[in-house]
Formats: structure tokens, sequence, C-alpha cells
């Protein structure tokens, strides 16, 4: 290429050989972007089935959408969507304080402590939550009277356990057992992952020990928990679906003694599944503004919320 | 002569096989700066921290204003302090770290307010009058409402410093506070560190500034292998040591 004079004209370009190059503006060249023609025939095959899915799911007759929307709104399935959000509130709030407990038993520089926390985590992680509910809703044949004394002497005052606990209490009592081993280990990951200095920091400043914790490490430790509580959160809501076992009211037990009754299971397998869908949706969304609130100062800019991030996008299609 | 502030005696300090401090005594009078220069590995950051009890002393004793620091003596038996004691005896010892440990989740104003309010019960509104002085000293009142990682490091440095004066301490420890900096962020830390020099704080600063020492200490200690190698006034030490290993260290970082 030992004609080439004109350093503007792109390589490849025939013009260069030519004797008197004229000299090109480089920025009136026009971009071509590539074309994604793989990508668009998957779009188009994906978009078909999906809609034949959704036709499916409109036109098959099995479904019997009349029939969910006879029952959806129920007052039998509405009061058993209470027990369902009952018992996951219940549980969450008690399993993660029990477990942010265990979780500093376990850091805490104790043998004794860590040794019991360690095999709580253990025990409790071992058995099938479905085993553990049976066990607790037979309290009665195990303990059949809790009192208050002196540990290996005489007791003070003591109670019928099935009149002081009853089905729901046992059943809360058995999801707040099994979440707690869960919460424990995600509390303690959260925990070892705030650096170090901050420790040192807040003991260099002298602020109380609880303190530290309360207001230093478990603000920033929430930064790691939040992800995985939140899947255990809505892990929790459907997996109190299992209570059933044990009779009690929540929504997968109300909508199978209503099939049983009338024989459309279809409808009304869709009706619990519709409710968990929502309430899952509720709680995602719920996550998301948490995790943002305990996002402050991790980032030089705070995050969008969706509809800010909707907003933006908006904007740029129609500029 | 002004009366001894801080007081190191005899101090030793392992951490398992390896012994760090090999019995160090230090006097450090009221309003002096005192400056200690070594070698990685010769145990100064060590014998800072032990100062403050963020490390326990194996051997020897420290104290600060006449109290011993991080125990209580009766008889011949040095009787370690519960973690609440302890606590309380840091108030009166600020500490500035290399990588400044700022609280990321606070705000400057309420990284500055925590200690005061937490570890020494004064109410809200006095503490944060006193935030809002010590970021004017700093020159960083317009930045109390932000976060620590929106600044530069050396703002956060400042901050940090601020944060320690909170507290009112009788001493100031300075853990090789302008190491982590970009090299023209350094002199703006220095400027803050002088400034509380000429207003007579007592203070210790571990550095890698021989400019500084020169210009700010009062005395310049010299550490290697886990001893005070030597110590004098800055001319003393820094332009005719005595030590060999002295000479060999200032030889290589001037």
């Amino acid at each position: 290429m030992g004609t080439t004079t004109d350093s503007t004209a792109p390589p490849g370009d025939s013009r260069t050989a030519s004797p008197a190059p004229r000299p090109e503006d480089p920025t009136s060249l026009k971009i071509i972007p590539v074309r994604h023609y793989a990508r668009w025939a998957a779009a188009a095959a994906v978009t078909i089935l999906t809609a034949q899915f959704a036709h499916g799911l409109i036109t098959n007759p099995v479904w019997e959408w009349q029939v969910f929307a006879d029952y959806v709104l129920s007052e039998t399935i509405v009061q058993a969507v209470g027990v369902t959000l009952q018992l996951t509130a219940y549980a969450t709030v008690l399993g993660f304080l029990l477990g942010a407990v265990l979780a500093f038993m376990r850091l805490s520089r104790s043998p004794v402590l860590q040794t019991v926390a360690w095999t709580y985590i253990w025990i409790f992680r071992s058995i099938p939550m479905i085993v553990q509910l049976v066990f607790w809703f037979n309290l009665g044949a195990l303990y059949d009277r809790l009192g208050v004394g002196i540990p290996f002497g005489p007791v003070f005052w003591s109670v019928d356990s099935n009149t002081l606990i009853g089905t729901i209490g046992a059943a809360i009592i058995g999801l707040t057992l099994h979440q707690a081993a869960y919460a424990a280990e995600i509390v303690r990951g959260g925990v070892i992952a705030v650096d170090h200095g901050q420790l040192e920091a807040a003991a260099a400043l002298g602020i109380p020990r609880l303190r530290q914790i309360r207001r230093i490490v478990l603000p920033q430790a929430m930064r790691a928990i939040l992800p995985t509580a939140g899947n255990e959160i809505v892990g929790l809501l459907k997996g109190t679906s299992v209570v059933y076992v044990m009779a009690i009211g929540e929504l997968f037990y109300q909508a199978q003694v209503i099939y049983g009754r009338n024989g459309r299971v279809i409808p009304l397998l869709l009706v619990a599944t519709a409710w968990y869908v929502v309430l899952t949706s509720l709680l995602t969304v719920a996550q998301y503004y948490v995790e943002r609130h305990y996002a402050r100062g991790a980032n030089r800019t705070p995050p969008p919320t969706p509809f800010q991030r909707v907003r933006r996008h908006l904007a740029k299609g129609v500029s | 002569m002004s009366a001894v502030m801080v007081d190191v005696r005899g101090v030793h300090k392992s951490f398992g096989p390896l012994e760090v401090l090999r019995g160090v005594d230090l006097q450090v009078r009221a309003g002096e700066v005192t400056v200690i220069l070594g070698p990685s590995g010769s145990g100064k950051s060590t014998l800072l921290r032990t100062i403050n009890h963020l490390e326990k002393v194996n051997q020897g004793w420290i104290s600060i204003d006449g109290e011993l620091i991080g125990y209580r003596r009766s008889g011949r038996k040095l009787h370690e302090l519960r973690e609440r004691d302890v606590l309380k005896q840091r108030t009166h010892i600020g500490f500035v770290f290399q990588n400044f440990n700022l609280f990321p989740h606070l705000t400057v104003l309420e990284n500055l307010v925590e200690a005061p309010v937490s570890a020494l019960r004064r109410s809200r509104k006095e503490a944060v009058a006193t935030a809002e002085r010590l970021l004017e000293r700093v020159g960083l009142t317009d930045k109390k409402a932000v976060y620590p990682r929106q600044l530069s490091g050396g703002q956060q440095q400042r901050v940090a410093i601020a944060r320690a004066l909170a507290l009112e301490p009788k001493v100031l420890l300075f853990d090789e506070p302008t190491s982590a900096l970009d090299p023209e962020l350094v002199g703006e830390v220095l400027d803050v560190i002088k400034d509380l020099a000429s207003t007579g704080t007592t203070m210790i600063v571990v550095t890698h500034e021989i400019g500084f020492a020169r210009e700010v200490a009062d005395t310049v200690v010299f550490m290697d292998g886990g001893l005070i190698v030597e110590q004098g006034t800055p001319t003393a030490v820094l332009d005719t040591p005595q030590h060999e290993r002295t000479r060999a260290f200032l030889s290589k970082v001037l």
C-alpha cells in the first residue's frame, strides 16, 4: 500500500489507489448496526408458543374459569388467605428473631453457646418440616403438661399442653423452629460479610457492645441478609401449605376441602395458585423497597425505583 | 516541662510464635506530637493499637493521664477490665485508621454524632452542635448530609479525624493516616493534623511522611524489630541518626 497518502480514508477504501485522493469527512459515513436474524427468529417462535399457551389457558374448558371466578373472592377462601398470612407473619418474625439469637450465639466466644447453636441448626435443618409439624401436633403425647419451676426440681405451675398451644400454636411453633435454623445461617452470613474494620472503629470510639451490633453491624449486614431472607420468606409463605396435614384452615387446605365437596379440582387449585402468586408478588415488591432502604450509602447514587426506571426508559424511547 | 500523658512500660506482644513488640518503653508529654517511623513489620502499628487496647499486651503496661489502660492493678497483679470499662476508657483515646473505617450507612454528620450520644450519653442537640463545629474545622461543612462513599479519600480521612475529635479525647492516635490516599490528597489530611498540633493536642502519629515528621514532630521515634532503636528531636534522629539501622532506613525513604 505504498500509494496510501490520504490517512483519513478508512482502510480498504478503493479510492486510496487513485492518483488524486479527495479529502473526505470521516463523520459523514453511515454506520449500519449488525442485523440479528437468529434473535428475531427466536423471538417470533417464543411469541407464537406463548400465544398458543395463553389461548389454551382461556379456551380449554377444563380450567372452568367461571368456577374460579365464583370462588377466588369467596369468604372461605379470603379467610383462608388470612390464616396463611398469619402463619407466615408469625413464623417470619419469630423465626428471624430466634435465628438472630442463634447466629450471635454461633459467633460468640463461648464454646458452650457456639455448640448449642450449632447443634440446634444441625438438628432442625435435618428434620423435614412436615415431620416436625406432625411432632408438634402430637405434643400432648410427648409432654402432656407444661409448667414452670426449678430445673430438675419441683414445679410451681403447670398447664395442659394441648390447652396452652392449640393447633395453630403448634403450627407456628413448628414453622418458627424450622425457619430459625435457616435464618440463623442467613444472619450469620450477613454479619461475617461486614468489614472487620467497622467493629474496630466502633470499639475504638467506645460505642457500647449492643449498640455496635444494632447500629453499626446489623444495618450493614442487612445488605447481604435481605436477598436470601426474601427467598426464605417466599419459601415460607408457600411452605405454610404443608400445615394442611394438621387440618388448619389455610389456603391450600380450604381449596382441598372445597374440591373434595364439589369435585372441581382444577379451578380450585387455580384459585390457590392465583393467591400464592399475588402474595409472593407483594412480598417481592416489599423486598425491593426494603433492600433499597438498606442500600443507603452503599453506592454513590441510589438505584432508581422501578417507576423511575420505566419513566427514564420511556423518555429515552421518545427522544 | 508538661506531665507525661501517655506512658508505655516494658510492653511485649506476640501473635502466636511471632514476637511483634519486645519490650517497648515510650513517654509522651501532654501537648506534644510524637511521630513513629520504621520499616513495615517493625511493630509500630501494633504499638499504637496496644495503646487503646485494640490489642492486648502479653507483658508490661500502658497508662494514659495516669490511668492504666485495659487493666486494674491490685498489688502485684493486673486484672483485665471488662469490655464495658475498656470501652469507656477508649472514649479518652481518639484513633484514626489507615482505611478511615467510616460507617458507610450513616451520613457524615451521623458518623460524628453516634459515639458522643451512645458512649458519652450527650444530648443529640449538643452532639450535633459539636459535630458541625468540627466539620467546619476540617473544612467539610457542606458535606454533612452526604454518605462517606460519596467523598474522596482525603475528605473521608478528614471526617474520620473529626469523628475521633468529637469525643474530645486526651490523646489522638494516627495509624498511617495518609497511606491509603492518592498522592495529591495527602496534603489536605496532613494540614488538618498540623492544625491540631498547633493547638496543643497530644498526638502519636505512625507515618512514612518524613517531611511531616520534620515539620510537626516534637519527638521522632524510630522502631525496628519490635524495639525502639532511637528517639529524639526531628533534627537529631533525621539528620544525625546515631544508629546504623536508622541510617539504613532513612537512606531508603529519603
